[in-house]
């Protein structure tokens, strides 16, 4: 099938739809805005909605009461509104509802900047909102990985009853690429006898519900929860290898970084250095499995993130501190540029200072 | 022997936790009955608030949803908009309606939403221990307004059904009392009323059910009934304030 040139934005759009998602809430905010215009169009064309709520705090309950009632649902924002959407993605986790969510990351903290950042890896990785849950979150680098993974979002999180969260900046989402988009087929979303669409007399009664009032019930709550991740951690981890066979040194990024590090390994790997990229492309959960298999094998990893060092935590948990774990950031919307990063994997190669 | 009165079939047949004379239990019935008569027990959906009528979801024998505090509008637009056919009310106390959850409640009834809201209006926080509410009235004495409410500091009441008349999408809200028998009657007609109008599609509907608290009033059951009648009547008066004939003009 011929490639056609599209917009990151655009592309979740279309990816959605392919995905089966017919109903989209949310609110404006930059630097996402060519999502809802393309879904704005498009969810009428395929029988969906396209609905702009009065801000992100109803956005994400709008999702809640959508996927409560068994539908394939989405919303997307940027760093503000996404903070205003945790009240509604904690209630969606605890109530186990599938979801997908899609963070444009810009620059912060605060109102910061319309300009792409990594900075909000902590936000959705670590929690987020209140209380003891996860969410799946996944860093496309590509437009492509994009469309591929937008499948997938629904896929798991309708197969695990938890939300997704699409984890991009602003350099994905304006970018545009040649993507194949395959073949248009009719997605029939899962059955889900959980959905509370109305009770058949004599039938089970369905409650959409994270209220547990007994301590005791709240916990086996949480203890099934947790039995959930773990699965999820065990079977879900994915990743990209780049030239890690033969690696002394690793360079470890994510989404848009790992694109401008891909070019650092091409060029060190011409000027004779071993050195390798490891792509995490789900970051909950983090592909501890792959560095700890590699960890050994190493001199020293560094990692390059659009933030003053965030992901770098979950490198070090899984490192274990047999290797050194080094740092090289941008922040505030600033991209890291290739030969900084090159001359910086230069200075560790040969022996750089211990940090 | 012909039985005449019984339980609704959409109320579980479990003990409220409420406290003794408050109307929630009451206000519950009207809901359960109403749905009875309409025949849907199978296409009613509900949504909880946070407060003390959060376990509605308990006492409705349907399916039901709990919502964030005051987010229940936005929930019911996402189950409204996926399932069109079905009946969804939310059933919320003033706090949850009328402070945190305005933002969702206005713009519900802005865009015509189709879904009903049993506002419970009984001027004070309950279940957190009595504080001052939207509502709360004028000079009334709260745990956070111990010397009564003071325009001064507080401002006035929310008057919630009047509030949302000018909005086009409103199309039906009405303010009623379970006080006495006389109003209880009227309440579930109401009650009736909106329901009728939201499976017709006209837009969104509202009914205001004016309550009491007497744990957190400091009254008897029966003292509270009249201090709602002689104090809360008078500021929040009863009556349709929009009803379908007049959307659109």
């Amino acid at each position: 099938m011929a490639k056609v040139l599209m917009k990151g934005n655009e592309a979740i759009g279309e990816g959605a739809v392919r995905a089966g998602c017919r109903y989209f809430f949310g609110y404006p905010i930059t630097p996402q805005s060519e999502l809802p215009h393309y879904l704005a169009k498009r969810m009428p064309e395929v029988g969906g909605l396209y609905l702009q709520s009065e801000s992100e705090t109803a956005a994400a309950n709008m999702v809640f009461g959508a996927a409560g009632a068994g539908a394939r649902v989405m919303t997307s924002s940027s760093g503000p509104g996404i903070s205003l959407m945790q009240e509604g993605i904690s209630y969606i986790a605890g109530a186990e509802l599938p979801c997908v969510i899609v963070n444009m990351i810009r620059g912060g903290p605060g109102l910061g900047n319309i300009a792409p950042a990594q900075s909000d890896y902590f936000q959705a990785v670590k929690g987020g909102g209140h209380g003891d849950y996860r969410v799946i979150c996944l860093a496309p680098a590509s437009v492509q990985e994009i469309i591929d993974l937008m499948q997938d979002a629904f896929d798991l999180a309708d197969k695990y009853r938890n939300p997704v969260m699409l984890l991009a900046d602003g350099v994905l989402g304006q970018m545009m690429e040649p993507v194949e988009l395959g073949e248009e087929k009719f997605v029939q979303p899962p059955e889900k006898p959980w959905a509370a669409t109305g009770r058949k007399k004599g039938g089970p009664k369905r409650l959409i519900n994270s209220l547990y009032i007994v301590p005791e019930e709240c916990e086996q709550h949480n203890l099934k929860l947790a039995k959930k991740y773990a699965v999820i951690s065990r079977e879900e981890q994915r990743w990209e290898e780049y030239h890690l066979d033969d690696a002394r040194l690793v360079i470890v990024a994510f989404g848009t970084s790992a694109r401008v590090c891909k070019a650092v390994v091409d060029r060190a790997r011409d000027e004779g250095m071993a050195v390798g990229l490891l792509r995490p492309i789900t970051v909950w959960p983090y592909p501890t499995g792959v560095i700890k298999r590699i960890r050994e094998k190493v001199d020293r990893f560094l990692v390059v993130e659009m933030n003053m060092g965030q992901m770098i935590e979950d490198v070090r948990l899984a490192v274990e501190g047999a290797r050194p774990v080094h740092f090289y950031g941008r922040a505030g919307g600033m991209m890291p540029v290739a030969r900084d990063i090159f001359n910086e994997v230069k200075k560790l190669y040969n022996g750089g200072a211990e940090q | 022997m012909k039985k005449v009165f019984t339980r609704p079939e959409s109320l579980k047949d479990i003990p409220f936790h409420y406290c003794p004379g408050c109307t929630h239990g009451i206000v519950h019935r009207l809901v359960a009955e109403v749905i009875d008569e309409m025949d849907m027990y199978e296409r009613a959906l509900g949504v909880a608030p946070v407060g003390c009528s959060v376990f509605i979801y308990n006492y409705m024998d349907f399916d039901m949803y709990q919502a964030a505090h005051g987010r229940a509008p936005a929930v019911a637009t996402g189950i409204k908009r996926v399932l069109p056919d079905r009946l969804v009310f939310t059933y919320q106390g003033d706090g949850d309606a009328a402070a945190i959850g305005t933002g969702e409640l206005v713009h519900a009834a802005a865009r015509g939403e189709k879904i009903t809201v049993i506002f419970i209006n009984n001027a004070v926080y309950a279940m957190t221990g009595g504080q001052m509410a939207p509502t709360t009235l004028l000079g009334q004495k709260t745990t956070t307004t111990p010397a009564g409410r003071d325009a001064g500091i507080n401002g006035m009441p929310v008057k919630v059904c009047e509030m949302l008349a000018p909005l086009d999408g409103s199309a039906y809200l009405a303010r009623v009392s379970v006080h006495n028998p006389k109003n209880i009657v009227a309440a579930k007609k109401a009650i009736r009323k909106a329901f009728d109008i939201q499976m017709r599609g006209d837009g969104f509907t509202l009914v205001e059910v004016l309550s009491s608290c007497p744990t957190n009033w400091g009254l008897s059951p029966l003292e509270a009934l009249k201090w709602l009648e002689q104090n809360m009547i008078p500021y929040y008066p009863l009556g349709e304030y929009k009803t379908p004939a007049e959307v659109g003009k």
